[in-house]
């Protein structure tokens, strides 16, 4: 065990996969000698050589065509797009070749060992380019694999199960937590499963659902919603789609409420999704609607990003709102 | 830090450039009559290769006029010729190893054909039937072979192109000596994923042969609405990359530079990019007609020019076909593709189950739930389903079959 902020667990992750495997690369935006602009790809050029750890030009829908290519090859590229905000220009590569590479081959050809490493989320006073959550996006589109993590611990182990899974994976991760999430990270090599939400804390009157950077707002709205004596289960999605519909049901079959949290816009957030599939699935369960508590139907904003924010609080409301209904 | 290749030499007044001063010339061995001219030298093309090229032309052609008439007779869907290219194509592949990757637009059948693809595996995915590889999942035209090395095609313009930069990356990585061949259409040039890929591939020093398929017109767009540039042949300058315009029609020209440009890219990791002048001398495809936007007068302008004539007379003069030996051949594939088609026509459609399989490696909880829910909804209606409703109940027993491990591997079969 080594302790370790999400930053550092990236990279162990990454140094961990390219000793493992020698057909695993690492390239983007000043990725190479500079280590990446927040340092998650540090001395792996030095130690793996210009080969396998590169800086690409500055063109992300060339990031991820190169990256579909060595993928089909046989390779396994761990492609960075330096800012979430900025893999739509690769949005073509990923939606119509990344997701339908094995599908519309009949599994000639696939491209299982590609991963796409991006910073996401808010909390940076980064305003409209440098904040957004875009998962809702991948979601919409079958074949691809979108996972976020929340800790260092989960960083480390999602990302090297990411890398060697079998089908594509966007791999987001909450940049707002590089520095600030420290915890115990395992020197060795392992992987935690994909596809699996994790139930992280256990209650009985009400669930709330998180994923990446969100847990831990969701997490201090739990202890104020404690201290008013409501007791809160609290799951990490994790794996954004194909998502674990069980857990999340068996957890709403039990406490008859959920809130849903995410940094994204309300309208066509993942949220609406998790609701109306629990909705369906658990409707006589339910003693209330499911909250969703979410960025606003705005583009991401800066002095304000506070109120912007699905903050503590308004989670807290939430839970409140959802009790006494 | 220099911030540019070139000596910036000072001047004392703005000077601009616009590359006109550069000319780029043609290169070609066959004039249209098919005789050699005057200082082409010798072909290194060989008589075998030679003549499997010509065959694969000729097949191309038979290929094309038999499927388009198909689809005109409402067999099927829609189809693409090559007609008028097939030297740019095959005369493209015949310059690889069989083991290099190609990664085509749409139009390159001629490339399956050099390499060997059977006419049951064109017409498996052409009617989109049980024997097709991908399902019956995109539309016709749409092949693809592991085998050999053609990747499968995919609809949207240009993504193969980054995608050839970064295979041809992984090739160079596993020192096999193996290359890609990426080809694409002018139109297809316009697109930011071959700027991207040019670059990438000009500054990685990626063995990768950028063919681009000049052919006059993006559908209906002509290349004076496409470009201001001299054609795709100067883009290259810009990524500092080994440049050749070729007169597409001439397949000995088209042959050499492609081999030429092979060993660039294997021995010395330099990108080519090759503009292939060509002309599309059918329609885009079975639902265009190029009536609209280009006179007959240009068509029969460039069917004069047509490639395979211009081969098979240089043939002819080798002593390395025969006219008889066409006649008879032509006949013969002819009847082959009308065999083959016919069977395909009657080959029942790709299980129901491949509507979910290999969107992911293993199939989703949540879209195995949506499939049983397909499944139990098209027993209900078996009418409203007559591509999937009559083989139901014997592919799931197959299904069955293949998950129950005392039957697997063969053993239903002592």
């Amino acid at each position: 065990m080594s302790r370790m902020n999400l930053l550092q667990a990236i990279n162990n992750a990454l140094d961990t996969a390219m000793a493992a495997d020698p057909r695993v690369l690492c390239f983007g935006e000043d990725v190479g000698v500079f280590g990446g602009v927040f340092r998650a790809t540090s001395h792996l050029q030095e130690k793996y050589g210009r080969a396998r750890c590169f800086n690409t030009p500055l063109v992300e829908q060339g990031i991820v065509g190169f990256a579909n290519g060595l993928a089909a090859q046989g390779s396994v590229p761990v492609a960075e797009i330096q800012f979430a905000d900025y893999i739509f220009p690769a949005f073509d590569q990923i939606v119509n070749e990344s997701a339908k590479f094995r599908y519309r081959s009949g599994s000639l050809f696939d491209v299982g060992g590609l991963t796409i490493r991006a910073p996401y989320g808010g909390g940076i006073a980064g305003g409209h380019y440098h904040s957004q959550s875009p998962e809702a996006y991948f979601s919409h589109t079958p074949g691809l694999t979108v996972v976020v993590p929340r800790n260092p611990h989960q960083a480390k182990g999602l990302l090297l199960a990411s890398i060697r899974s079998p089908d594509p994976v966007i791999f987001f991760e909450p940049k707002r937590l590089y520095r600030a999430a420290v915890g115990e990270v395992p020197d060795e090599d392992y992987q935690l499963p994909l596809r699996q939400a994790e139930v992280i804390k256990a209650g009985e009157d009400i669930t709330l659902l998180a994923w990446g950077a969100q847990l831990e707002v969701v997490e201090q709205a739990a202890e104020m919603a404690e201290e008013a004596g409501i007791s809160c289960e609290i799951i990490d999605l994790r794996t954004i789609v194909p998502w674990d519909v069980e857990t999340v049901a068996s957890s709403v079959f039990k406490t008859g409420r959920l809130v849903v949290s995410h940094e994204a816009p309300l309208t066509g957030g993942f949220a609406a999704e998790i609701a109306a599939t629990i909705q369906s699935r658990c409707f006589l369960y339910l003693e209330s609607p499911i909250a969703r508590v979410t960025g606003l139907d705005t583009p991401f904003p800066l002095t304000l990003e506070k109120e912007y924010m699905p903050g503590p609080l308004k989670v807290f409301e939430a839970i409140q709102q959802t009790m006494d209904f | 830090m220099k911030t540019t290749r070139s000596t910036a030499k000072p001047v004392h007044k703005p000077v601009f450039a616009n590359g006109d001063d550069i000319q780029i010339p043609v290169f070609t061995l066959l004039k249209p009559d098919g005789t050699l001219y005057a200082g082409a030298g010798k072909s290194s093309l060989e008589r075998d290769t030679a003549r499997r090229l010509y065959r694969a032309m000729l097949y191309t052609r038979v290929l094309d006029e038999r499927m388009m008439a198909a689809q005109r007779q409402g067999r099927l869907s829609f189809y693409m010729q090559c007609t008028g290219e097939e030297a740019a194509v095959v005369g493209a592949t015949a310059a690889l190893d069989d083991a290099d990757m190609i990664m085509a637009q749409y139009r390159e059948q001629g490339a399956l054909a050099y390499r060997g693809f059977a006419t049951e595996a064109f017409m498996d995915q052409l009617f989109g039937n049980q024997g097709d590889p991908a399902h019956g999942r995109q539309m016709p035209i749409h092949y693809g072979s592991r085998e050999l090395n053609y990747l499968t095609i995919s609809s949207p313009l240009a993504t193969q192109i980054p995608q050839a930069t970064g295979y041809a990356y992984g090739q160079k990585l596993a020192g096999q000596g193996h290359c890609t061949l990426v080809i694409f259409g002018e139109g297809a040039a316009s697109e930011g994923d071959f700027h991207a890929a040019l670059n990438m591939a000009s500054v990685h020093k990626v063995p990768v042969i950028f063919l681009c398929r000049n052919n006059g017109y993006a559908i209906s767009t002509p290349v004076t609405e496409q470009f201001a540039g001299d054609g795709v042949a100067a883009r290259a300058f810009g990524y500092r990359m080994q440049s050749i315009r070729i007169d597409g029609n001439d397949v000995l020209a088209v042959y050499e530079a492609t081999r030429e440009a092979r060993r660039l890219a294997v021995e010395h990791n330099e990108p080519v990019l090759i503009e292939a002048m060509t002309y599309r001398l059918a329609a885009h495809s079975s639902s265009d007609d190029p009536s609209g936007y280009r006179s007959k007068k240009e068509e029969e302008a460039w069917r004069k020019k047509d490639p395979l004539r211009r081969m098979q007379r240089w043939l002819l003069d080798l002593g390395w076909w025969e006219e008889a030996e066409e006649h008879e051949l032509v006949e013969s594939l002819r009847r082959e593709v009308l065999d083959t088609m016919k069977r395909a026509e009657k080959r029942r459609p790709p299980a129901l189950e491949t509507l979910v399989t290999d969107v992911y490696a293993e199939v989703p909880v949540a879209l195995r739930e949506q499939f049983d829910e397909l499944v139990a909804h098209v027993r209900r209606h078996p009418e409203a389903y007559p591509r999937s409703a009559p083989w139901l109940d014997a592919d799931q027993a197959d299904a069955a079959m293949q998950d129950d491990p005392s039957t697997r591997d063969g053993e239903t079969h002592p």
